[in-house]
């Protein structure tokens, strides 16, 4: 007889996410989340240290007070989360892949935050500080082109509006 | 057999709903859905190619949804 109490779940699980880690530990994929809650930087620097580390490059993007001259009070991050987290993965995976040695852990935040408060955290960690850098860079960039996360920005007059980097931008991928 | 979609952020907004069903049965190819969404309530607010997402995965306009995906209609992403 099968056993299909919580402790056989529990240890089906337990294997799955053994299985996984040993999958990411393999392409230097430490960490990929999406959370609702205030995103923890120390613990993301902690999924990337490793003895053999020199350079830690880490990427913070907060909620500033304006936007296109209107005063902002606040964003309202939505994802398709199943789908996010799968595109953050991947957008991981290849900067681990182009860059041997590279250890990356991404997490976004949803929900709603105030200015100031960090949306999303990117480290990427190297021997050399030049790959780390760049692979911060490149991991932010492929994140705000492919992964589908929607904000929401909350404005001092009441206004609410979702940002649409298309029509601001005039073209897909154009920074703002 | 229907295809369920999902919605998001100012699409959601547009149908006034985060799940619809589609007025077309799978199999059909992704252009054909979004053909059938455009004449919803609130269907003429997308735009001339939204983006598709089937079992969470990028979409092109020709790609066929088969019974049982998962269709998501994204609108432009804006994360970070």
């Amino acid at each position: 007889m099968a056993d299909v109490s919580g402790s056989g779940a529990s240890a089906l699980r337990s294997a799955a996410d053994d299985a996984s880690t040993a999958d990411d530990r393999a392409t230097g994929v430490r960490h990929v989340a999406i959370v609702s809650d205030v995103i923890d930087i120390t613990a993301l620097l902690a999924q990337v240290a490793d003895a053999g580390i020199g350079a830690t490059s880490l990427f913070l993007g907060t909620v500033r007070d304006v936007n296109d001259g209107r005063a902002v009070t606040g964003i309202e991050y939505e994802a398709y989360e199943t789908m996010a987290e799968d595109e953050m993965r991947a957008i991981a995976e290849e900067a681990c892949l182009a860059v041997p040695g590279l250890l990356v852990a991404v997490v976004h935040r949803v929900g709603t935050l105030q200015v100031g408060e960090v949306s999303v955290a990117i480290a990427a960690a190297h021997a050399r500080r030049a790959p780390a850098v760049d692979s911060a860079r490149t991991i932010i960039e492929a994140l705000k082109q492919r992964v589908p996360i929607w904000k929401q920005e909350h404005y001092m007059d009441g206004d609410r509006a979702w940002v649409d980097p298309i029509a601001v931008g005039g073209q897909r991928g154009v920074q703002r | 057999m229907s295809i369920p979609v999902l919605l998001f952020a100012s699409y959601a907004d547009a149908f006034g709903t985060r799940r619809l069903i589609a007025p077309v049965g799978a199999p059909c190819d992704v252009a054909s859905l979004v053909e059938s969404l455009r004449a919803l309530p609130g269907g003429s607010r997308l735009p001339a190619q939204p983006l598709v997402a089937l079992n969470r995965k990028w979409a092109a306009a020709d790609a066929t949804i088969q019974a049982g995906d998962e269709v998501a209609l994204i609108p432009p992403v804006a994360g970070g």
